[in-house]
């Protein structure tokens, strides 16, 4: 399989509906009107050397290479810049055009290394290839004069610039630039960041990030997007510099963030050269994060555990062992625990890392093999109010929009989500709506980026207390409704009206004014008010939310509270609108959908529906439990009572992930079999008995779910480096314990899924082969998926009305713990950091640090970069503090991407009410100066590190 | 999982339903732990319930009746 190359049109699509035909080299061809005569003349098959013009950027008329000739009309205009009109005769090719083109490009290489006979780049830029297509064979200029090449030969050259390295991904090296600016462009236009500047003046022009510091230096945020743009080599992957350009690639789905963007990943015979953003990926249209471009070096990192290993006691050394041992030894000790415990004494944890079938085959696991419903995912810590919540409103566990429907938002409104640094390629497109004049509302206690950064500036920053989400927006409710702003009609006809009105009284309520709740929310009523009138009346208004909202003791209560406004605004169920979980892990939309939940079955059926139960025990030849299961929290009290003994852990930690970190160990090190199967020896590996290699996204076939409900594929572009995919693994262990599992690619078991679940009834490989990617419901009703969701209806029919009082967390401060710790994630690390932290991406943020706000640093003699030790009721852990008024007096915050750090040492086992998502948001804490690590932090690392010990193998 | 902690999840629960009319409260408590709560969970708040706990909200103990007995312990042989 050779390189995917993507045709470049040159220019953007234009939208318009008219059509114009014109003649290009005697072609004719018809394309929407406004469209220019470049993407003209592709669409025609005839394409025009060009140097500064790009599909991906607004065409910029500066290269002067793209020229044309045009019947009737004077001279050589760009036809990157002069759109088409009806009858045009164009012509691309004439002597004339040669010879201007020529001159042209022989003025840039007297001022290129390549016009001196210098190789300095991978020679195999698009600027190599368009000086061999306009036949330049010389350099008349010599190579006297001022110039960017020559490093001054003992002389001092003013103009000459060393390459910039310091960028740990790709290089820039000024010799070679041409000044086009598709590199500013893209920063300003697609990423949205504004690093990049062209300094100077005519010959002095040359492009400098930030205040003309290095790339790393400045508000770079390395996206990847100027070094995709950069047709010469001036900006250049170091991979490819070092090893030159790749010779295939595989379009495959990133495995970070839930926006799920396709790439193409760019191979050397073995090896990954780089991940190159896809035009044709729906979620991400050919935009990058540092995460998806150039984080993927932990995939061959070489702390990977390639062999499966075992061990009596988690303080024994890990012994190296066959796949055939492990797993026999795993499936002898699950038989045993049962045996002796009962038959609900193991049970399962799947991966919103890993792939919808395997997370599939991972439940199944458990509910066909161990006989029990005792299986849970991550999406428990995070999104699992969301289930519950927008399961009770609107009837379906998900977003309801695509991302593309943020083009048509008039008001948008973020909420606990800080979409730059979390989910920054849909962060991009968000501001490039909010640069055209959309409106923003931002609900968080810190002060994100998108509150105040170039170009975007929030309307309203409604900065409240953590933990106040449901009296806000209940408040924000009171003023529509009180306010006369419900969409009347809307409600009428798509809603209960009964528990419409029900909730209106409720809400109207003079307790739920903002005058009334500005006093303990810590929110001016004046701009609880101005907010809510502009969500009502701006326009077609979206909201955004995260696990700022989710992630409370209220949780499920605040996404009721969310869907209610949406509906009293009538903003659901058109583009621009809607209400849009944004999604933590790649596939954490997609290991809900498969049947993770310990009381749902695939397609969020309820494990007491006797219906459902019966199409899966007919087509799994065993009677099903149809009493729910296990959750993460009630497995691990469990397992301290005695009655949970061995639990399968797929690609998960659960010991860094989930809350109170002293109880989840007491529980796992309470069990007899812990088995983790993972790509590295993952802090909750410390207290496993049985270690399963995992694969990484490049090792095989599947598909992730991403926060649209959009099917994306994942392509193998290499063979697993420890034998198995994970869902062969697991078959492999459904096999050893006796199960007759023949899956021999993961098409067949999206094959399965499809015949058993209603929503993806139609979505096959095949399908997705054809389509790119479908969002589901994907059936006979929406036989190419459903983009919008509660179009017409909604899905449970009727939307809901809920009463969302405000009940205040117990996690309360006082004396003793006076300051609300919340935690959050920075652009380059993601998550528990396994693999961010095993790659460069540690450049931007090696350490997770603590932001107090000015005032309270000042009462504790904290300075910044002092250690500081942070405790609350439930343990104590030691960071360096950053001073910032990004948080409020009385308000701290961390990124927990550092396992020494350990936020969750600190946080509380207070959870959603509904879903026991742990409160992470919210944990009353006393900060005070440290010398350094807590006394728990270093037996930590010491038993990390014991706990980590292989034993040599003997010589054989 | 400790006593504590049941009661303080039952009553969170309650907490919610507080807001509704007394009867649905009642019904939607009762069809919370049904849904959510796994047999062992059931079985212990069965347990402390009969034992006249007192910590339960009084929308917990009147769901009480409604809530689905869990089945049998099993009987782990040896």
């Amino acid at each position: 399989m050779g390189l995917i190359h993507e045709v470049d049109y040159g220019t953007p699509e234009s939208q318009a509906e008219k059509q114009v035909t014109l003649i290009v080299d005697g072609k004719p061809v018809t394309v929407p009107e406004g469209t220019s005569i470049m993407r003209a003349s592709m669409e025609a098959g005839v394409e025009i050397p060009k140097l500064c013009a790009t599909d991906m950027l607004d065409s910029f008329g500066s290269c002067r290479i793209c020229l044309v000739e045009i019947e009737g009309r004077n001279g050589t205009p760009a036809s990157c810049t002069t759109p088409v009109s009806e009858g045009m005769v164009v012509h691309t090719r004439t002597e004339r055009l040669d010879a201007i083109r020529k001159g042209v490009m022989e003025l840039y290489v007297s001022d290129h290394p390549s016009g001196w006979n210098e190789e300095r780049g991978t020679g195999l830029s698009e600027f190599d290839k368009v000086a061999t297509e306009v036949g330049l064979e010389e350099n008349r200029y010599g190579l006297d004069g001022r110039n960017h090449v020559a490093p001054g030969n003992g002389s001092l050259n003013i103009d000459y610039l060393v390459r910039d390295e310091s960028n740990p991904y790709f290089t820039y090296d000024a010799s070679q630039c041409i000044v086009c600016s598709r590199c500013v462009r893209a920063c300003e236009d697609v990423q949205g960041t504004f690093a990049l500047t062209i300094e100077g003046r005519g010959f002095e022009s040359r492009i400098v990030a930030g205040m003309s510091e290095n790339f790393v230096e400045s508000e770079c945020v390395s996206c990847g997007a100027c070094v995709q743009a950069c047709p010469t080599d001036a900006l250049r992957e170091k991979t490819v510099l070092e090893h030159g350009m790749p010779e295939r690639s595989v379009v495959t789905t990133c495995a970070y963030c839930g926006v799920g963007c396709s790439f193409k990943a760019e191979m050397k015979g073995d090896e990954v050269l780089r991940m190159m953003p896809y035009k044709g990926g729906d979620a991400n249209h050919g935009h990058s994060c540092v995460k998806g471009r150039f984080a993927y070096g932990y995939a061959t990192h070489r702390d990977r555990i390639l062999k499966p290993m075992i061990r009596e006691k988690i303080s024994d050394p890990w012994r190296e062992v066959s796949w055939e041992e492990a797993l026999a030894h795993t499936a002898s000790e699950f038989r045993r625990i049962q045996h002796q415990y009962g038959r609900t004494a193991v049970g399962g944890i799947t991966s919103s890392r890993c792939t919808n079938e395997e997370t599939y085959l991972v439940q199944k696991l458990v509910r066909q093999g161990f006989g029990n419903n005792n299986v849970d995912t991550c999406a428990r810590v995070c999104h699992s109010p969301t289930g519950y919540g927008l399961g009770q409103s609107y009837g379906t566990s998900a977003g309801t929009q695509d991302f593309d429907s943020v083009e048509e938002s008039d008001v948008i409104v973020v909420i606990g989500a800080n979409p730059t640094d979390a989910h920054p390629v849909f962060g991009s497109r968000m501001k490039q709506r909010l640069r055209e004049g959309a409106r923003l509302i931002v609900i968080d206690p810190r002060r994100t980026d998108l509150v105040r950064s170039p170009h975007v500036k929030a309307d309203y920053h409604l900065a409240l207390r953590p933990g106040t989400n449901v009296a806000l927006l209940t408040t924000l409710a009171h003023v529509i409704v009180t306010e006369g702003l419900v969409d009347e009609q809307f409600v009428r006809e798509r809603c209960e009206w009964d528990a419409f009105q029900d909730w209106a009284g409720f809400v109207a309520d003079e307790a739920n004014s903002p005058e009334v709740v500005s006093s303990y929310i810590g929110v001016p009523a004046e701009d609880i008010r101005g907010a809510a009138r502009l969500y009502a009346t701006g326009g077609n208004g979206a909201i955004y939310y995260g696990l700022g909202v989710t992630e409370h003791s209220q949780g499920s209560t605040a996404v009721m509270a969310i869907a209610n406004l949406a509906m009293a605004t009538g903003n659901i169920g058109r583009r621009g609108v809607g209400v849009n979980p944004l999604r933590g892990q790649n596939n954490v939309q997609g290991s809900c959908d498969m049947g993770s939940f310990p009381h749902e079955l695939p397609g969020y059926r309820h494990i007491s529906g006797d219906a459902t139960r019966a199409i899966y025990e007919e087509l799994w030849g065993v009677k099903l439990d149809n009493e729910p299961g296990l959750r993460i929290p009630n497995m691990l009290d469990a397992a301290v009572d005695g009655s949970f003994r061995g639990l399968y852990v797929q690609g998960e930690d659960i010991l860094q992930s989930d809350p109170d970190t002293h109880h989840v160990a007491a529980g796992l090190a309470a069990m007899e079999c812990v088995v983790v199967q993972d790509l590295f020896l993952n802090e909750t590996a410390n207290y496993a008995h049985v270690f399963l290699p995992g694969s990484t996204f490049l090792e095989k076939d599947g598909t992730f779910t991403n926060a649209e409900r959009r099917i994306n594929r994942v392509r193998k572009v290499m063979e697993p480096k420890a034998r198995y995919a994970d869902w062969e693994a697991t078959q492999e262990l459904a096999r050893a314990l006796g199960l007759d599992w023949n899956y021999t690619h993961p098409s067949q078991i999206m094959d399965e899924i499809a015949a058993t679940t209603p929503s993806f009834a139609n979505v096959s490989y095949e399908l997705l082969e054809k389509m790119g990617s479908v969002q589901w419901p994907c059936n006979d009703s929406a036989p190419e998926g459903t983009p919008i969701m509660h179009v017409d209806g909604f899905v449970r029919g009727k939307g809901r009305f809920i009463r969302t009082e405000y009940v205040a967390t117990d996690e309360k401060t006082g004396p003793r713990f006076p300051l609300l710790l919340t935690t959050g994630r920075i652009l380059s690390q993601y998550n528990v950091g396994a693999q961010t932290r095993r790659t460069e991406n540690v450049v931007w943020h090696d350490e997770d640090r603590l932001e107090i706000h000015p005032h309270d640093a000042e009462q504790r003699g904290i300075r910044s970069g002092d250690w500081v030790r942070v405790a609350s009721r439930a343990g104590e852990t030691t960071l360096r503090a950053l001073i910032t008024d990004r948080v409020s007096p009385g308000v701290v915050y961390t990124t927990f991407h550092h396992p020494l750090t350990q936020a969750n040492v600190v946080t509380t086992d207070y959870s959603d009410w509904a879903t026991n998502c742990p409160e992470y948001k919210v944990t009353a804490v006393q900060v005070a100066p440290s010398n350094g690590p807590s006394d728990w932090q270093v037996e930590y690392e010491e038993q990390a590190r014991r706990s980590r010990r292989i034993a040599p193998l003997a010589a054989e | 999982m400790s006593p504590d902690k049941l009661v303080y999840q039952a009553n969170q629960i309650a907490k919610f339903f507080h807001s509704k009319p007394h009867d649905e409260g009642v019904a939607g408590v009762a069809e919370h732990i049904n849904r959510f709560w796994e047999p062992r969970m059931r079985r212990q708040f069965f347990e402390m319930i009969e034992a006249g706990h007192a910590g339960f909200d009084t929308l917990v103990v009147e769901a009480a009746a409604q809530v689905r007995p869990p089945p049998p312990a099993q009987t782990v042989p040896g």
